[in-house]
This record gives C-alpha cells, sequence and structure tokens, in this order.
C-alpha cells in the first residue's frame, strides 16, 4: 500500500496541506449555469404549486398494512430494458412529481406523504410499502432490487426479529431504526432478559449473542431468536463466515479482498474440521445440539466455532456443580 | 522577564511594534536584549488566532522577524487546532515551525487524508484522533467491511512519530496486532481511548497491559470485542502505578476480582474506572474502598441479593466516595438498591441512567438529590413525570438524553412520556443545550414553547421513533415546530429532525440554520426541494446524513460545489440514480464518491437508484481497501465515465 500511497501523495502535501484549512474554491458545477437557472426556476414555481397539494396531502394518511402491496410491487418485477428507461436529464423528477401528485384517485398515490422503505439489508420482506413519489420507472427498478435482496442473506448484518406472530397493527422491522446504537440495544436485550427470567414472563426481545471462529479477524453477533431450529442457524453462521477464508484472515487489517468460498465452509463444517459450540450460563462451553432448540437459546450466551481438534473434550452435558461452586468463591 | 498587565495598560505602553493583538487579558513576555519587542500572548483560553494573515501583519507595519525559537514559545500557548491551522497559513517558516510543535492531530475522516501525510507533517506529534465509520455505521447502515481500518495510522505513525503517545479512535477497525504494535513501537504509550470500535480480542487488551508502561488511559467505549476470557487483566504489571482512568465496561467476561483489587491499591491516581457488568454488586464494595478518590464511577450490575451487613457496607464505602462526579453502569439495578447512591448525588456532575430499566417511581428520589447534575442520561420510563422532577431539582442541567425503553425501540408497553417531559424540562433548567429525545410522538406546540423557553439550544436530537408522525393533536406535520427551534436557537450546530416534514421544514432550516454544521434526516420530504433548500441554505453545514428521503439527482448534482466545503454527506435509500453518482465523481477530484451497493452495478441503467452514496472530501484519493460492495469512479472505470479525474 506504501508505495502507491507516497507517489500520490508527495507532490501534493505542501499545498494540499495548507488547503486544508485554506478557502476551498468554489466549483461552478458542470457549466450546468443555464440549466441550473432554469432549474431554480423551476424549483421555485413549483414550491409554490406544491404547497396546495401538500398541505393536502399532508392530512390524507393510511397505513400500509402487512402484507398490502403498493402498485409498484403489481408491476413486472424484471428489469426495465434500456427502451424503458430513457437517458433522462435530471429535472424530470420535478415534472413527474406533478403528475403524480395531480393523480388523485389512486390510492397508493393519494398517500402520498408516505414513503416506501427500501430495506434493502433486511432479509425480512417489507411488511409496510408506501410509495415514493417518483417516476414509476425508479419505483419499479427499486422494487426490484428489494426483491432480490430479500432473497440474499445480507453480508453479516444483525436482523432484527421479525414478529410474526403479532397483531396486524406491528411495525415493520425498519434496519436502524429508530437510531440506536446496537450496544445499546444488545445490553438492553440482556437486561430484558434477565428480568423476564426474574417476572417469568416470556422474552420477546431479540437475543444477540457473539458469534466467534477461530482465526476470524472479528466476531459477529446474531438473534437466537430470529431463527427457530438448529438448521436455520446454522445455515445463517455459515453465510455469515464464509466471508473469512479460513486461514487466511488478513489480521493487518486491510482485508480488501475475502474471497468468498461459499461451499468451503460448509464442506468444512460437514467435514467436521469445524465443530460449533457454545457457552453457557455457568461459562462452560459446549457443544451445541444436545437440548432442544427452546432450552438452547435459554442457555446459551455466546457461539464459537471452533476447530475440532480444539474441540475435543468438550462436554456435551451440562457440567457438574463444583465448578460453580468455584465461581462463587471467586465473587466471595 | 515577564509581566501581566491588562490590555488598558498595553495599549500605554505601546511602542508601536504591536505584535499579535487581541482582547482581553494577556501575558506580556519583554523579550530583551534588543531588538526589544514586546510579544503580547494572551491567556491561551482567549486566545483567538482565526484574523491573522499575513495581510494583517504587513498592515501594522512592523518588521515581523520572529525567530523561531520565539514563535514555538508563542506556540506553546496556542491550543487550538483552528488557530494553529491559522499560524500555519501565514507564511512558509510560520507553517514549518507550526508543523514542528503540534502535539494533538485530529483527523475526523480517516479517509480525508493519508496517514504517511499525517505523520510526516507533525512528527513531533504526542496525540492523534481519529474517526472512521460515518455516524450512521452505529445503526447499522454501513455494512461490515467498509473500511476504516486502524492499521495504516498505526503504521504510520509508529514509523515516524515515535513519541505518539494517545491515541483515540472512533468508529475504526482495530485488530490485536494493531494493540501489539502500539505496545511494542511507543515507549512511552500513555493513553488508549477506543470508542465505538470492533476487530480486536482481549488478547489485544493484554498486549497493551504487558507493555505500557505509564498506561495512563484505558478506555473501551462501547466497543464490540472478542472476548476470550478476564485474563488480560492480571497483565497490568505490579509496576504499573500511573493509571488514571479504566473503563472495560463493554466487556462480557469476568475479571478476577483480586487482579482488579491490586490494580486499584496500587492506582492513587485513579480517578475514571467504570466496571463491566460481571462486576459483582458485592465486588463493588471492595473496590470502592480501595478507591474512595474516584471521580467517575461506572459500576457493574447492580442486582446481587446482599444481606444486610453487605448492603450497609456498600452504603458507608458509597458515602465516603467525597469526590465523585459521574455515575453509571447500574445494569439491572434492581429498585431496593437505589438508595445505596443517595449520599453521592449532591456532588454528582453527570449520571447516567439509561441502562437502568426502573420505573419512575424509584427514581424520584434519587434525581431529586442530584441537585448540582449537569448530565443526566435517562430511558424514557422516566416518564413526564420523572422529567418534571428533574425541571424543578437539576437546575444546572444541561444535557439530557432520554432512550427508549422498548426493545426494538417501538413502545408496546404504554410508557407515560410525551412530548410534555422535554418541555417542562426546557421551562425548568435555564442552561439547557443539548437534547437528544426519544418520544413516539410530538406536537408543533411543544417545540415552539421549547424553542421560546431554551434558545440556547446548541444540540437539538428529536427521534420521533413513529416514522411519518404527525403532530399528534393537529394531524399537521411538524414544520412548524423546527421551524421555531432554527428560528430561535441561532446557535443551534446540531439537529436531528423526525416525524412527517414536508419541504418546508427544510426550507426553514436553510433559512434560519446558519451555525448548523450536522444535520441528520430520516424519513422526510418530499421531494429534490429538501435537499436543495438545505445545501444552498445551511453555510455552516459540514456533516449530512439522510436515509429513506425522496429525492435524488437534481439538488445534489446542482449544489456539488457545496460539497466540498462539508466534512461528509450520506446518503441511504434515497433516490440517487447510479447515473448522478457516475457524473459526479469526475468533475469533484476532491471529493470521494462511494457508492455503496451490494448489488453489481455494471449492468444498472443509470436511472436506478443506489443503495448508499457516501461523499467525502480528501486529499487522499481514492482509498486503496475498498471491498467489493464499495465502488468509486476510480476504482470501477468500466462503470463510468470515459474520463478519469484522479489527480
Amino acid at each position: 500500500m506504501s508505495p502507491e500511497e507516497e507517489l500520490q501523495s508527495n507532490g501534493s502535501v505542501a499545498s494540499s496541506t495548507r488547503n486544508i484549512v485554506g478557502v476551498l474554491k468554489e466549483h461552478n458545477y458542470l457549466g450546468l449555469s443555464d440549466c441550473s437557472s432554469v432549474g431554480s426556476s423551476n424549483l421555485s414555481g413549483l414550491a409554490d404549486d406544491d404547497k396546495a397539494t401538500i398541505s393536502l396531502k399532508a392530512t390524507e394518511l393510511t397505513l400500509g398494512l402487512p402484507g398490502s402491496q403498493s402498485p409498484a410491487r403489481d408491476t413486472e418485477l424484471n428489469l426495465l430494458g434500456p427502451a424503458k428507461l430513457d437517458e433522462k436529464p435530471f429535472f424530470p423528477l420535478l415534472p413527474s412529481k406533478d403528475e403524480m401528485c395531480s393523480s388523485s384517485s389512486h390510492k397508493n398515490i393519494a398517500s402520498g406523504n408516505k414513503r416506501g422503505f427500501s430495506d434493502t439489508m433486511d432479509k425480512v420482506p417489507v411488511y409496510t410499502e408506501k410509495n415514493w413519489m417518483f417516476p414509476e420507472a425508479v419505483l419499479a427498478t427499486q422494487s426490484v432490487i428489494k426483491k432480490e435482496v430479500a432473497q440474499n442473506l445480507p453480508k453479516g448484518k444483525l436482523s432484527t426479529t421479525n414478529n410474526s406472530s403479532s397483531p396486524p397493527a406491528a411495525k415493520a422491522q425498519i434496519v436502524g431504526w429508530p437510531p440506536v446504537r446496537s450496544y445499546r440495544k444488545n445490553t438492553l436485550a440482556t437486561t430484558c432478559k434477565n428480568s423476564d427470567e426474574v417476572d417469568g414472563k416470556p422474552g420477546s426481545g431479540p437475543l444477540f449473542v457473539k458469534v466467534s471462529m477461530d482465526g476470524a479477524p472479528y466476531l459477529r453477533k446474531v438473534d437466537l431468536r430470529s431463527y427457530t431450529n438448529y438448521g436455520e442457524l446454522s445455515a445463517a453462521l455459515e453465510k455469515m463466515f464464509t466471508t473469512f477464508t479460513l486461514g487466511q484472515c488478513g489480521t493487518s487489517g486491510a482485508t480488501g479482498k475475502d474471497v468468498r468460498n461459499e461451499t468451503k465452509l460448509k464442506d468444512l463444517l460437514n467435514g467436521k474440521d469445524y465443530v460449533l459450540t457454545y457457552e453457557d450460563k455457568d461459562g462452560d462451553w459446549m457443544l451445541v445440539g444436545d437440548f432442544s432448540w427452546e432450552i438452547f437459546i435459554g442457555v446459551c450466551k455466546k457461539l464459537k466455532i471452533m476447530k475440532g481438534c480444539d474441540a475435543i473434550g468438550l462436554a456435551a452435558a451440562p457440567a457438574p456443580a463444583p465448578r460453580a461452586m468455584e465461581k462463587s468463591k471467586m465473587r466471595a | 522577564i515577564a509581566g501581566v498587565l491588562t490590555w488598558a495598560t498595553l495599549l500605554k505602553v505601546s511602542h508601536g511594534h504591536c505584535l499579535l493583538c487581541f482582547s482581553c487579558l494577556v501575558t506580556l513576555v519583554f523579550v530583551s536584549p534588543l531588538p526589544q519587542f514586546i510579544y503580547i500572548i494572551p491567556k491561551p483560553s482567549s486566545f483567538r488566532l482565526r484574523s491573522l494573515t499575513s495581510n494583517h501583519i504587513s498592515n501594522l507595519s512592523m518588521d515581523l522577524r520572529l525567530p523561531s525559537k520565539v514563535l514555538e514559545h508563542i506556540l506553546s500557548f496556542v491550543d487550538s487546532n483552528e488557530d494553529r491551522n491559522s499560524v500555519s497559513l501565514v507564511c512558509k517558516s510560520w507553517f514549518e515551525t507550526e508543523r514542528r510543535t503540534r502535539k494533538r492531530v485530529f483527523v475526523r475522516n480517516c479517509y480525508a487524508v493519508t496517514p504517511e501525510a499525517v505523520a510526516r507533517r507533525f512528527p513531533e506529534t504526542r496525540s492523534l484522533t481519529l474517526k472512521g465509520k460515518p455516524h450512521f455505521a452505529d445503526y447499522n447502515l454501513v455494512p461490515d467491511g467498509w473500511g476504516g481500518y486502524a492499521w495504516p495510522w498505526i503504521e504510520a505513525m509508529a514509523a515516524k512519530c515515535p513519541s505518539l503517545e494517545e491515541l483515540r479512535l472512533k468508529r475504526m477497525v482495530v485488530t490485536d496486532e494493531c494493540l501489539e504494535k502500539i505496545a511494542a513501537s511507543f515507549k512511552d504509550f500513555k493513553v488508549l481511548v477506543l470508542t465505538s470500535c470492533e476487530g480486536f480480542s482481549t488478547d489485544g487488551l493484554a498486549a497493551i497491559a504487558v507493555a505500557c508502561r505509564n498506561l495512563r488511559e484505558l478506555e473501551l467505549r462501547e466497543c464490540i470485542v472478542e472476548d476470550i476470557g478476564g485474563d488480560w487483566l492480571s497483565y497490568f504489571p505490579e509496576t504499573l502505578t500511573s493509571l488514571v482512568s479504566l473503563d472495560f465496561s463493554c466487556l462480557d467476561s469476568e475479571v478476577k476480582l483480586s487482579d482488579l483489587e491490586r490494580l486499584l491499591s496500587r492506582s492513587p491516581n485513579l480517578k475514571s474506572l467504570k466496571l463491566n457488568r460481571a462486576v459483582s454488586l458485592d465486588a463493588l464494595g471492595s473496590l470502592l474502598r480501595l478507591a474512595p478518590q474516584l471521580v467517575e464511577l461506572g459500576t457493574g450490575s447492580f442486582s446481587d441479593k446482599l444481606d444486610q451487613e453487605a448492603v450497609a457496607k456498600l452504603s458507608q464505602a458509597f458515602s465516603e466516595l467525597k469526590e465523585l462526579k459521574s455515575l453509571s453502569g447500574l445494569w439491572d439495578v434492581l429498585p431496593e438498591y437505589i438508595p445505596l447512591l443517595y449520599s453521592v448525588c449532591p456532588g454528582l456532575t453527570s449520571l447516567n441512567l439509561s441502562y437502568a430499566t426502573v420505573q419512575m417511581s424509584d427514581l424520584v428520589e434519587l434525581i431529586t438529590g442530584c441537585s448540582n447534575l449537569q448530565k443526566l442520561w435517562v430511558m424514557d420510563l422516566i416518564e413526564d413525570k420523572g422529567l418534571e422532577v428533574v425541571a424543578s431539582s437539576c437546575k444546572e442541567l444541561r444535557e439530557l438524553r432520554v432512550f427508549p425503553s422498548g426493545a426494538e425501540g417501538l413502545n408496546d408497553t404504554n410508557v407515560a412520556m410525551t412530548e410534555q417531559g422535554l418541555v417542562s424540562v426546557s421551562e425548568g433548567c435555564p442552561n439547557l443545550e443539548s437534547v437528544l429525545y426519544f418520544c413516539v410522538q410530538f406536537t408543533n406546540a411543544a417545540m415552539v414553547t421549547i424553542a421560546r423557553n431554551r434558545p440556547n439550544l446548541t444540540c437539538f436530537r428529536l427521534c420521533v421513533m413513529e416514522p411519518f408522525a404527525p403532530d399528534h393533536k393537529t394531524q399537521q406535520p411538524l414544520d412548524e415546530g423546527f421551524k421555531a427551534i432554527v428560528e430561535r436557537c441561532k446557535d443551534l450546530q446540531r439537529l436531528s429532525v423526525s416525524g412527517l416534514l414536508t419541504d418546508k421544514a427544510f426550507e426553514y432550516i436553510g433559512t434560519h440554520g446558519k451555525k448548523l454544521r450536522m444535520l441528520s434526516i430520516a424519513f422526510a420530504g418530499d421531494s429534490d426541494l429538501m435537499l436543495h433548500h438545505l445545501l444552498s441554505g445551511c453555510e455552516s453545514l459540514n456533516k449530512l446524513e439522510i436515509r429513506d428521503c425522496p429525492f435524488g439527482d437534481t439538488a445534489l448534482l446542482e449544489n456539488a460545489a457545496k460539497l466540498e466545503t462539508m466534512r461528509s454527506l450520506w446518503m441511504s435509500s434515497c433516490c440517487v440514480s447510479f447515473g448522478a453518482c457516475k457524473l459526479l465523481s469526475p468533475k469533484m477530484p476532491k471529493l470521494n464518491v462511494e457508492v455503496i451497493d451490494e448489488h453489481p452495478l455494471e449492468t444498472r441503467p443509470d436511472s436506478s437508484p443506489v443503495e448508499r452514496i457516501y461523499i467525502y472530501r480528501t486529499l487522499a484519493g481514492p482509498r486503496l481497501d475498498m471491498p467489493e460492495f464499495v465502488w468509486t469512479i476510480q476504482k470501477n472505470p468500466e462503470i463510468g465515465v470515459s474520463h478519469l479525474a484522479i489527480k
């Protein structure tokens, strides 16, 4: 990395470093000055038009209930050919908007102030689908992307819980909303779990546990409540950890090229080179799979994908009492 | 020879050889022998060099031939990097002197400049602060593997700045190798603060502990750490007595209590201790007895079952904490143990209850006792009633953060906290300047009231958790409310908006938000107008982050020049088209235009929207560590226009 970096920055250090706080020149962008004057008059003109429209729109609020489909989704979900998507200049968004505004007959367009959530990172299908005020073409393409993504597992993303069992009025899980840090969510989730046990109420929040893997540069987290059996968990972990080329993990930090060896991990897992283990409440490491799924998620605190040889001798049954005693001695 | 004179006296002795003339109390340094220049060095806190340029100096018509040693001496009083940046612009020799004497370097976007350039320019730096990923990475909007690696920086500093003592990293990927390198390279390493970082394990911590003989601060704030065990703590050598701050609150594993006790016993300077959840309440007692001088305490879990004697001892230990100003932790706190804290309340200036899942009734007495509180973080379990108590008891309050308690953030239970709570605090707390408030719904009237009460707000982050929620009384958009905020709060620097908002809201923000530096927007606006208002109106805008808003290319392209005056722009799930990105990049060589999209772009039509776009100004050119899902015109020329514009 260094040689290229040096070359690139060498010549420009002296002058450019001064510019760090110097006055940055204003750029006349793209000679769009003619266009931009047209554009801005368009913009201001539109603003007035929109005032009336918007205030009307603002009062029309409808929720898209789970399972409802927006018209965009109903359109043919294939990538529109180039013929349909002509090279649009960047202004037609505004005239198109006019069209959309005026056609208030259509129910979904009338709920004009609603936007579609592009849950591109959520593997859960989007429940509340609302309309962007956009040309059809862009909408349709966006829906295509959504559909495609729904089929792919996100790369190492945390998946938020999908409360499919909750009443229809439940909100859709939007990635990163409300904007609460994962750290806080996880901490509170554990708090809920602890207090739920005390109160006897079933925990309904997500249940994040850390998953580490021998040789991987860093760990991941999974929400155990988003799976219903070991198979799902295993599949998810496979997908998650295929980004780490086993044995080649760049701990230097500049991991630009993780080789995706989808089958490699699977084979390794199945070929018993790696085993999945978990740490239970008592701090003991156990092999995954002996308990029923429900019991497992109740006791599992951490997961680890260990090399098979390291896992020899791991308990496959609850640890005996002396270990617990040792722990309480430490606390005293 | 030095004398202290006031500005008035100075005028009398002025020889006309006035150098660096500034207001307020100054320290005069008389340098003898001839030539006798009077160097006026203001007290550091009032030093404002911003207006100093070479023109300014020549206008004073004097002979400016400052020996560099004298300039160095003068600069030793100049702490602010903003001022130092001004100094470095005056002339070449000042640039040289300044760069050799700068001790603290802040790089707020680690990709804005190369590590080598920084290390070369500031060889004597003692402290480096870096930020990596964009802010929205906190909310999982940046895919794993995007970047923000600390390694190149540590490597560069190790090579050129071996006297580095302090490293503060935020949202960066730090590996064990990094930590080992730090331990091995910097002989006098003192301070390591990692905030929201990831990628390392407790083994890396052990490396730091064992090697850094003069370690003063080790703080892990909300990091994701591979927790192999609690042994790392035992690696602090017996000879280490310099510890001032230790924060391992984000770790899971239990550390050995005896190790911790011994560490505390030999750390008389320890002022800040933040334990992790695994430290029991019982253990806390013995720890507090060993460190009664603590100024900041983060407890561990607050929920053991203690017998009466233990409770009494713990209560005693708390009352011995005469210096305590900050309290946090309190995980799993049981209501019956809250009275243990009463004795420290009057001294507290900072209280973090945001992990304490207790009800309002349990908190009231605690808060009533905190008459000197300046910073309060709570959960919405505090309810409106609790916030009224805050308003009447905590008159010194400056910062309030109220976090959501529901597991998914969307409150299923009916927590009785509404906009009224914040209104009460705005009424009762005259010094309130920073607000973060999660609430299910809000009203315009409330915001108008808050703005009227507190025109001194500098940070207002309102998160109405229901997307597109209108004013729940009038069903109107929240435009008028935010208008009041930006209109009245003239010093507002940070704003997060939410709820139902039309383009009008952003017109207001663009018109009034002249000092706004950071703006966060989600699920708002109607059209490109929104972005246009912001980019053309907000003069001080530095960071703009937007998600799920319906605008696309027009405003972005029209206001492209603005982007070079900002640190960064983040847009995700908006409708920026692929074509716009292609147009934008080659024209703006001082920007990195990153398209972060997990689907291949080659086959995309130009009008298709991209998932995320992250634009930031940089001197370093395109970065070399991009993963496959980050596309730039330079890295992926096959997707772009025919000519490239790399400098």
